[in-house]
């Protein structure tokens, strides 16, 4: 309960300071709109039976990736810079537990691209907004934003011996839009793609907002997608371990 | 040239590899695959539009690097205060970032063309390249505007993220230019790569240099108008620099 309560605590915290952040709070909520839009032209001129409320759930879950991917890269980086990590790593808590918050607010930021993303489809391109199963939907938005930010973390602690880790975190934007189905379908992908794409939890997240919303089961999905969330939390957790223990040795925490 | 090292600092390997050469051919993949997707247009046409409309991110970033990163080493005032003659000074910064955005453009357009199996007529590379040059100098007008604002505003990373956002969506890139809506394929006119992304599909269809003249002409007349604005910008705001004392204000 006390976990909780601190990852809570740090939450706010996290979201209140990526909010004023010209980069986080407004760059990464209107970068990805511009993507949705193009899709959404690209969409409403092509001859393709898929309707305009398939590519605007996937433009939306486009975004939500797009806050974690370019910035939870560097999260542990930002500590470096500021000069709370040694703090921070010397506090009693784990410092999984410490740095999860911060990718968990970035993935909170997600919500807010979702919901930009759905209501500029909705006033700008007339796409309809409706949710056949509600609950499960919101259930599937949830979920996926604990898996992003597990996902999230485990790009924090294992991109933090580069020193220019945000590019890392750039770097998996495009791929990831790709390879997880948001924009096109699995099936179109090469064959070999398709075993890349189960073991990344935005994968199942998509799936799962999407059956949610046209009216499908998205529980297996959801469950998928959570439970590689856990798995990431899991690695990152080690390689947390493996990381601080080498900067200890080595005397390297504090370099960049 | 000095400049440009100094101060762009994408071009460490780390940093450059993925950025310059990786992250292009994901976007012409991305797009191809919606193209796909969505039963609009052929490989062709995105492996050309976004192989030429990325050149925006080395032209808009390093220009912007170049003049605006100044600020940030703390020498902006030690190269005003200089009596040295202003349109060098500027426009000297911008050929490296011209050379570098035509580089990075023509790298995306080979691999993704290897990648997606694209056949692009041997007789069509050279005025390709010369296509892709005039694009990246047209863009690095822009680049100039966005690199004057660069001294007035502190995020300027998420300024040009959103200029190469319009760019996406605007130029033609992705969406023909007669499926937008018509305010915008007019405005589609006064932005860089508009014309360069056309007539170098054009070529790319069989077209010779001569047939595409006019389209590169306009190109031309575009990066021309918004270098001249980006001078202007910048000598206005080292002006009002000097008068409100704001020259390292960041």
């Amino acid at each position: 309960m006390r976990s909780l309560r601190f990852v809570f605590v740090s939450w706010k915290l996290q979201f209140k300071m990526i909010m004023r952040s010209p980069f986080d709070g407004i760059g990464n909520v209107i970068y990805p709109l511009f993507f949705a839009t193009t899709a959404f032209f690209v969409f409403r001129a092509g001859s393709s039976p898929r309707t305009l409320i398939y590519a605007s759930l996937g433009a939306a879950v486009m975004g939500m990736w797009s806050s974690v991917s370019t910035s939870a890269g560097s999260a542990m980086q930002r500590e470096r810079w500021w000069g709370t990590l040694e703090l921070l790593v010397a506090a009693p808590r784990h410092f999984s537990l410490i740095l999860f918050p911060s990718t968990l607010g970035l993935a909170t930021v997600g919500i807010y691209n979702l919901t930009a993303t759905l209501l500029w489809g909705r006033f700008a391109f007339g796409i309809p907004l409706t949710i056949e199963h509600p609950l499960l939907f919101g259930f599937s938005v949830v979920g996926t934003v604990l898996a992003f930010a597990g996902l999230g973390l485990l790009f924090a602690v294992s991109f933090v011996r580069f020193r220019a880790a945000w590019v890392l975190g750039n770097f998996f934007e495009y791929p990831v839009w790709l390879i997880c189905g948001f924009l096109v379908p699995l099936s179109l992908l090469p064959d070999w793609v398709r075993p890349i794409s189960w073991v990344l939890a935005p994968t199942w997240g998509m799936n799962a907002i999407r059956e949610s919303a046209l009216g499908g089961t998205p529980l297996p999905d959801l469950l998928l997608c959570l439970g590689l969330g856990a798995v990431y939390v899991a690695f990152a957790v080690l390689v947390t371990n493996r990381v601080l223990y080498d900067a200890r040795a080595r005397g390297s925490l504090s370099l960049t | 040239m000095t400049s440009f090292r100094a101060l762009f600092y994408w071009l460490t390997p780390w940093i450059y590899v993925p950025t310059m050469f990786i992250s292009p051919l994901f976007q012409i993949l991305l797009f191809a695959y919606i193209g796909r997707s969505a039963g609009l247009e052929s490989d062709k046409f995105y492996l050309i539009g976004n192989a030429l409309q990325y050149a925006s991110i080395p032209c808009l970033f390093a220009m912007s690097q170049a003049i605006g990163g100044e600020r940030y080493q703390n020498t902006l005032s030690a190269i005003l205060v200089s009596p040295a003659p202003r349109i060098p000074l500027f426009f000297g910064r911008s050929l490296p970032v011209v050379l570098n955005g035509a580089f990075v453009a023509a790298v995306a357009l080979l691999t993704g063309s290897l990648v997606l199996g694209v056949h692009l007529p041997t007789s069509s590379l050279a005025p390709l390249l010369l296509v892709v040059l005039i694009a990246a100098l047209s863009c690095t007008g822009l680049g100039l505007v966005n690199a004057a604002l660069s001294l007035r505003i502190r995020e300027n990373a998420v300024l040009s993220n959103v200029i190469f956002g319009f760019l996406l969506i605007f130029t033609g890139a992705n969406v023909p230019l007669d499926s937008l809506p018509g305010w915008m394929s007019t405005a589609a006119q006064g932005m860089p790569f508009t014309h360069a992304i056309e007539a170098a599909r054009q070529l790319a269809d069989g077209a010779s240099l001569g047939d595409v003249a006019d389209l590169l002409g306009a190109e031309l007349l575009v990066g021309a108008i918004y270098g001249i604005a980006g001078y202007a910008l910048l000598r206005w705001f080292e002006t009002l620099s000097r008068r409100h004392a704001s020259l390292e204000r960041s």
